[in-house]
């Protein structure tokens, strides 16, 4: 609770309610307790009291379950990360008390189920701990053997009680979340939420309440990152699409296999992923941007599909939700290691659009942007995100789907002549016919791999083996000019400029805030657009002594990270440096800060 | 879709038909399994823009550059998926895959046992000539065991796969064989594959007279062979007698060895959406998202 209680006082129950600007809960169980369901409720309901939100999550990698928590950080101002550190600390066993009581704040509280944890004396000096029977009251206020069933919702109470957080909303989430199961589950669930509601909070002596949102001009929506990207398909106009399963990227196929047929569309599993990418390229080709995806594994497999659609100017949407790697590697953790593979993964000169969206609602939008981009430049587009932005809550606006909605159906127009691969088309962007389009001239196209005339035949002109190279890298370049010119987060000019991409902008925002209250020089930038990148980045960096490009993957042998690579061979600014890590956890703001403190100590 | 009116258009010329002179060698086999999907084009009033040829990479599969119509030259071994993808968004095109036996059975193999058993409606000729021409004499997946390749210069010692029987039991629903040197047959098997609803698979014997010169002799009677059709009393829904028939390769038998009807991919997909469609009918496609939207306030 960052800020101070202030002295608004009111007297609840005996308890004192302080006023408070924003909270960051962690909870810490198993995951089969349904931790992500509290969480869930929680963000929703901030969402629905106008709040910002913003979640964070592990999950173990094997189904039987395992630790897991959920943290979430509720707002009544801005919110750019899901919190360094907790106010409180929700620990229903020994080894969710041992494993986080390091990210609980000075001074915060422990929330404990007395029958599983024993606190640690020492501890209970710097923390104010709060036990409580969660297991058994859950089982008391629901009744049975159902042993740790509705634990989370007893939980939920709990906290509600605790941030006297709107009671009826919550019941009315709870009460929508079981719509359509037996009437009694609900029932019991209340009666759960209730109970954790009902338990005196008298150790803690004090209550919390949130300041009043500042009000927004429109509703807010609570999504996480392969929601609000599967939505952004579906909005742009996307109807067939094809992949096979692997996490983090199965939400996004299993979401839209689950919406396309409401709009006549299909979404197909394949056998593997290069049946699958080639099935969107060829449904692509028949007129409409088509949409695969995976995550890292997958999009190995995908390489030499999509080096065919780049040489062929095939449009095509492909995700990849990166995790850690490489090969199966760490699959539920983050990490930013496939920017190499998506600009660079093809064989022979084979440039291709990447796009990285950097929170929850740019998923969405970024989906959009993209799909219109790979059907302009006719040209694959790789959107990449990863498993903290897929899998993190945010709350945005509502957008406006009346006039953002796309109809992107094929265009069967006859025609006088075609030429696919048009050479004097300016900028060497051309379009294709799709077939099933009549050409007047009797003369129709082939798209193919080979390389080619402007027919599509094969040609093994030395001339036109360099004059279509050079259409393939125009027409992008042709793009990156046309791209929105990129901003620095704070002032232009400083001493440290901290560079980023994709989930990362949250931690180096907040850094950027943090260190500018400290009296430090340093602004952020967010790289949206990683490939092509987009023109005046060289006159952000003038403006900076430093900068540093901080990214969740590996520094390597040289010591500069994937994005960090890419500018200095784009720029040969010596200035432009890495800061990386691998553990497979999110950047962590004050993490961000003492590396740059450590970078800048090191000169 | 097509915007033009089917008004009394005649049949398509060869000559309005063709496009690149074919580079493949004299004598190869894929010349008559060109000349007769013409034929077949010609036959059946299929205009330009009514139907798609899409191959993989192989000699056969150049297919595409002499066809005068909208085709695509995919990569080695994934025709199927890529023509699946657009026989099941584009369901106005009657969909044509050509490609080799490497290119089917070997890098393609688990694409041809998927596309089989989903029923794709569309139509794919292999044209066998159980070498690899293109890489110039590499033992194939369908090289009889003995035949003497650049990879295998003692003669080639894995056992050769069965096209009828992968088929069958992979769960096509049209399943066929003919050859090149029968252009009557050919032309039968491509029409009755193309009138099937469903994956109707056939293989060509085509052969490669650059690199296995003689390899279908036995089932070619200017040869000296017997060109045998399937026996009259053969019931192609029979799917244990197809099977049994299928255990000859070379020269084996010709003509419909399996056909039934299943319902097809397209056909499994569309009652699924019928279903849906019931609900969001008279709904904008944005009003259909919002109401994701409303659940996630
Ligand atoms: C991924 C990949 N691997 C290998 C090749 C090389 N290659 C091209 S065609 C071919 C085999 C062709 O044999 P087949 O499919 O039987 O066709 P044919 O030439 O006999 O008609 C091979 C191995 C390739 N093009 N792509
Ligand atoms: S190499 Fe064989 S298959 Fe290829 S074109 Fe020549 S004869 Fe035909
Ligand atoms: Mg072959």
């Amino acid at each position: 609770m960052s800020d101070n209680p202030t002295a608004d006082e009111a007297v609840s129950d005996n308890l004192k309610v302080s006023k408070i600007h924003e909270a960051v809960i962690r909870i810490a169980g198993n995951s089969q307790d349904g931790i992500q369901s509290i969480g869930g409720f929680l963000a929703r309901l901030a969402g629905r009291s106008e709040q910002e939100v913003m979640t964070f999550m592990t999950i173990p990698s094997t189904i039987s379950g395992g630790p897991s928590i959920f943290q979430v950080r509720l707002s009544s101002g801005e919110v750019l990360t899901s919190g360094d550190e907790a106010d409180v600390l929700m620990a229903f066993y020994q080894h969710s008390y041992d494993n986080h009581v390091d990210f609980v704040k000075k001074d915060g509280i422990i929330l404990y189920d007395t029958a599983h944890v024993e606190p640690d004396p020492e501890l209970e000096k710097r923390f104010r701990h709060i036990g409580c029977p969660i297991a058994e009251l859950t089982v008391e206020a629901i009744g049975g053997t159902a042993k740790d069933k509705g634990k989370n919702i007893f939980a939920l109470g709990l906290v509600a009680r605790m941030f006297d957080l709107d009671s009826e909303r919550l019941e009315g989430l709870i009460a929508e979340r079981f719509k359509g199961k037996p009437e009694s589950v609900t029932e019991t669930a209340l009666s759960a939420f209730h109970a954790g509601h009902a338990y005196p909070l008298t150790t803690l002596a004090e209550i919390y309440e949130f300041e009043e949102p500042k009000a927004r001009d429109c509703e807010q929506v609570v999504a996480n990152g392969n929601e609000a990207l599967g939505y952004g398909i579906l909005a742009a106009g996307v109807r067939f699409g094809a992949g096979y399963p692997i996490t983090p990227w199965s939400d996004i196929m299993e979401l839209l296999r689950r919406e396309l047929p409401k709009y006549d569309g299909m979404f197909v599993q394949c056998e593997d992923e290069i049946a699958a990418v080639s099935m969107a390229i060829g449904a692509s080709w028949g007129g409409r941007v088509a949409i695969t995806g995976s995550s890292g594994p997958g999009i190995a497999l995908k390489g030499e599909a999509i080096g065919w659609a780049v040489m062929a100017e095939i449009p095509l949407l492909v995700i990849d939700v990166q995790r850690g790697g490489p090969s199966t590697g760490m699959p539920t953790n983050v990490e930013q290691s496939d920017l190499n593979i998506a600009c660079f993964g093809g064989h022979g000169d084979s440039p291709r659009v990447v796009l990285a969206p950097s929170s929850v609602e740019d998923c969405f939008y970024t989906a959009i942007e993209a799909v219109n981009i790979a059907r302009k430049y006719s040209t694959p587009v790789i959107i990449l995100t990863d498993q903290a932005i897929a899998t993190r809550i945010e709350a945005f606006g509502m957008p406006k789907l009346k006039e953002i909605c796309q109809d992107i159906s094929p265009d069967l127009t006859p025609r006088d002549d075609h030429k696919p691969y048009d050479l004097s088309a300016p900028d060497g962007i051309t379009q294709h016919a799709a077939p099933g389009t009549f050409i007047k001239s009797g003369k129709y196209p082939v798209v193919t791999g080979l390389e080619h005339n402007e027919m599509g035949h094969p040609s093994g002109s030395p001339k036109m083996h360099l004059d279509m190279t050079a259409k393939r890298h125009n027409k992008l370049k042709a793009l990156g000019r046309d791209l929105p010119k990129p901003e620095a987060y704070g002032p232009d000019e400083g001493n440290v400029l901290l560079v980023g991409w994709g989930s990362t902008q949250g931690s180096l925002r907040e850094a950027t805030e943090q260190a500018r209250k400290d009296g430090d020089s340093i602004s952020a930038l967010t790289i949206r657009h990683i490939n092509p990148l987009p023109e005046g980045l060289e006159n952000i960096f003038s403006g900076f002594n430093h900068v540093f490009v901080v990214e969740n993957n590996d520094g390597g042998l040289y010591g500069y990270g994937q994005l960090c690579s890419l500018l200095r061979a784009r720029f040969c600014d010596p200035k432009i440096e890495g800061i990386n890590k691998t553990d497979g956890l999110t950047w962590r703001v004050k993490d961000v800060l003492a590396r740059v403190k450590e970078k800048l100590e090191e000169k | 879709m097509s915007a033009i009116a089917d008004i009394e258009r005649k049949p398509l010329t060869k000559k309005e038909l063709a496009a690149d002179h074919p580079t493949w060698c004299p004598g190869c086999g894929d010349f008559s399994v060109l000349a007769l999907y013409f034929k077949l084009l010609q036959k059946r009033g299929l205009h330009h823009e009514k139907f798609a040829t899409v191959a993989g990479i192989g000699c056969s599969s150049r297919f595409p550059y002499f066809v005068q119509a909208h085709g695509t030259h995919y990569i080695h071994g994934r025709a199927l998926p890529y023509a699946t993808g657009i026989a099941l968004s584009r369901q106005d095109l009657d969909v044509f895959v050509f490609g080799g036996d490497g290119d089917a059975f070997s890098i393609g193999g688990n694409h041809f046992n998927h596309c089989a058993r989903k029923n794709v409606n569309l139509t794919y000729c292999v044209m066998d000539n159980n070498v690899y021409g293109l890489t110039k004499k590499q033992t194939s997946p369908t090289s009889p065991i003995g035949f003497k390749s650049k990879t295998d210069m003692w003669g080639a010692v894995d056992k050769p796969i069965n096209p009828m029987q992968q088929a069958i039991s992979a769960g096509a629903t049209f399943v066929a064989r003919t050859t090149h040197t029968n252009p009557k047959h050919l032309l039968a098997m491509m029409e009755a594959a193309m009138d099937h609803k469903g994956f109707a698979f056939i293989e060509c014997l085509s052969e490669c007279t650059e690199f296995y010169d003689g390899a279908f002799d036995s089932s070619n009677p200017r040869k000296g062979g017997e060109f045998r059709e399937l026996p009259e009393d053969h019931d192609p829904t029979d799917e244990n007698a197809a099977y049994a028939i299928s255990e000859e390769l070379v020269p084996g038998y010709f003509g419909v060895y399996y056909q039934i009807s299943r319902p097809t991919k397209q056909d499994v997909e569309a009652e699924v959406n019928a279903k849906f469609l019931e609900k969001t009918k008279g709904l904008e496609d944005w009003e259909i998202l919002q109401q994701n939207f409303d659940k996630m306030k």
